[in-house]
């Protein structure tokens, strides 16, 4: 019988209509995903070009704004294929609200994306000396070659809020406690360095290897912090009673938690250990290979802590 | 001036009169609530009492929903409530993430966010809430929170004490109080919510938010295509032709 199973104290809902289930579903984990590569790719790579010669890398100039480009296209894309009204994206142009992050996020990421377009055809047609000749747009973009070093500045720069808006997204939602400004943000930080890292280490094959060095320093350290943060978030995140009600969605087992643990296995743990043992004995391989994992790993542990939160009844 | 609503759950019965009125007089469409009665039981047999709790926006003064709409499609009215332009949501579903009571859903027909908006449009003309005038015992109260002599404000001061808001801890500061209200009732988490299992029906989530005939490529061909059969009229216009009849079905 059912009431011998209800203790004294407990109260059991017994007549209510459908709740909406997971609402951000995986186009919002790719787009965080997509993000994070295209923002982190330009932090780290300004890192490289802060600690190396140009010489070292020379396939960088061009390379760094093209796969950014391409990441923060497939953010742009999975963004606007979530709403449920695409065309009327431009109302976020027309009327914007300044007090949603949404607001500021969209517009600093298209104002950045431009840029990141405008460095992407510069460096291509500079490090492309042949490609399209007498091209008009060609010309144009070699004989305004100097515009790349100066904008870089201000990309890197805008490389920062691009990457944290999301957390402040996530942070004004409040009715999600498991999201929380401070944690959140440093997360999205470390996951763009992890991811940038990653990126570049598909492209550096041909570099020195001090300067791929600093790329598995750089993807040591965001695969080290991210798994603390992690934990810190998993083991002792009980802010309130929402928060740990989220967490029981991984804590009790089930696919999040299987889902969460191979993020922190491929994700953090092995790549960690694989990118360590890379600054003692270069090997590009297994460089690639902690890449690769990283990559899935972050994708794992952004799409578990986006889903979860959406599973606890609001009301 | 300010208005909002209390609800004395000591009077409510259940008889979920509200909730049909909100979805006639709204049109809310089928899988859609603005405004929904919950049926809660608490105690072990033979100490067992059921409390019906009738949950809808909370038109807060404060409010998380309209901060994190990008496009103002949520805005306040001079009033106090939250309403809603449909026809600037974009449809990001930002809103349901920010508001902590559930109390937005996008709408299947429009593909745009909505919520009780405390009947902006008869509030407009001078009527009550829809709620309010069906409601056989009173249990709703709807009026003026800033004028101390109104009906709702005299209420709260005679029942100082007793009177909630839900989820107070999350500063939103609800336009909408409770009489007779407890942390069972008023507390999600307060109350299991037994998925796929019940005693009247199923408790379940639902599988779509928005539109659930449309994928993600529809979405963006809606405005070239017609909806017409697959809204929530289309049950009138069902074509048994296309069934075989309740006999031969083996009916009796
Ligand atoms: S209850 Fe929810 S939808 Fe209503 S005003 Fe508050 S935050 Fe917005
Ligand atoms: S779904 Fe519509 S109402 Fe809700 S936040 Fe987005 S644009 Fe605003």
């Amino acid at each position: 019988m059912v009431e011998h199973g209800i203790h004294a104290t407990q109260a059991v809902v017994t007549l209510d209509v459908a709740l909406p289930g997971i609402i951000w579903g995986w186009m919002i984990t790719l787009n965080m995903w997509a993000k994070s590569v295209g923002t982190g790719v330009i932090l780290v790579g300004a890192f490289l070009l802060y600690r190396h010669k140009k010489e070292e890398m020379p396939n960088l100039r061009w390379m760094m704004p093209l796969i950014s480009f391409i990441f923060l296209n497939i953010f742009l894309l999975f963004t606007l294929t979530d709403l449920h009204q695409p065309y009327r994206m431009i109302n976020i142009f027309l009327h914007p609200h300044w007090t949603s992050a949404i607001t500021v996020g969209a517009w600093m990421a298209s104002l950045f994306t431009g840029l990141i377009t405008l460095m992407m055809v510069i460096g291509f047609f500079d490090a492309h000396p042949d490609v399209r000749k007498h091209g008009a747009c060609a010309k144009a973009a070699r004989e305004h070659s100097g515009l790349y070093e100066k904008i870089f500045p201000f990309v890197v720069f805008l490389a920062v809020p691009v990457t944290l808006y999301t957390a402040i997204i996530m942070a004004e939602s409040s009715a999600r406690e498991l999201w929380q400004a401070p944690t959140e943000v440093m997360q999205m930080m470390w996951a763009a360095l992890l991811a940038g890292s990653a990126g570049l280490i598909f492209i550096s094959e041909s570099w020195s290897k001090e300067s791929r060095k600093d790329l598995a320093l750089v993807l040591a350290i965001a695969t080290f912090f991210s798994f603390m943060m992690y934990m810190g978030e998993y083991f002792f995140s009980f802010k309130s009673s929402e928060a740990e009600a989220t967490l029981a969605y991984v804590h009790a087992g089930g696919e999040y938690n299987a889902e969460f643990w191979f993020g922190m296995v491929l994700g953090f743990i092995i790549p960690f250990f694989l990118a360590v043992s890379n600054m003692k004995s270069d090997n590009k391989t297994l460089l690639r290979f902690a890449a690769i994992l990283a990559l899935i790993g972050l994708y794992l542990v952004k799409d578990v802590w986006l889903k979860i939160p959406q599973m606890l009844p609001l009301s | 001036m300010k208005l909002g609503f209390l609800v004395d759950l000591n009077l409510c019965m259940g008889c979920k009169g509200c909730e049909v009125a909100c979805k006639v007089e709204n049109e809310v469409p089928l899988s859609s609530w603005r405004l929904r009665v919950k049926y809660i039981d608490i105690g072990t047999f033979p100490d067992t009492s059921r409390s019906f709790t009738p949950l809808r926006c909370n038109h807060c003064e404060n409010a998380p929903c309209e901060r994190i709409c990008p496009v103002s499609a949520l805005h306040y009215l001079e009033n106090g409530i939250v309403n809603v332009d449909s026809a600037r949501c974009i449809g990001c579903a930002g809103c349901m993430m920010a508001c902590p009571y559930g109390a937005i859903y996008m709408d299947p027909e429009t593909n745009t966010a909505d919520k009780c908006t405390y009947c902006a449009h008869r509030i407009e003309s001078g009527m009550m809430p829809a709620c309010v005038v069906v409601c056989p015992v009173q249990a709703n109260i709807f009026g003026d929170v800033d004028d101390d002599t109104s009906h709702i404000s005299q209420y709260i001061m005679e029942h100082q004490g007793a009177v909630q808001v839900r989820k107070p801890e999350k500063h939103t500061n609800p336009k909408h109080f409770y009489v007779g209200g407890g942390n069972q009732t008023l507390n999600p988490l307060a109350h299991q919510r037994l998925e796929g299992y019940n005693l009247f029906n199923n408790v379940t989530h639902l599988e779509h938010v928005g539109d659930p005939h449309h994928g993600v490529i529809d979405r963006f061909l809606a405005p070239f295509t017609s909806h017409e059969h697959l809204d929530n009229k289309s049950f009138m216009d069902f074509d048994n032709k296309a069934h075989e009849s309740h006999e031969e079905e083996g009916g009796h």
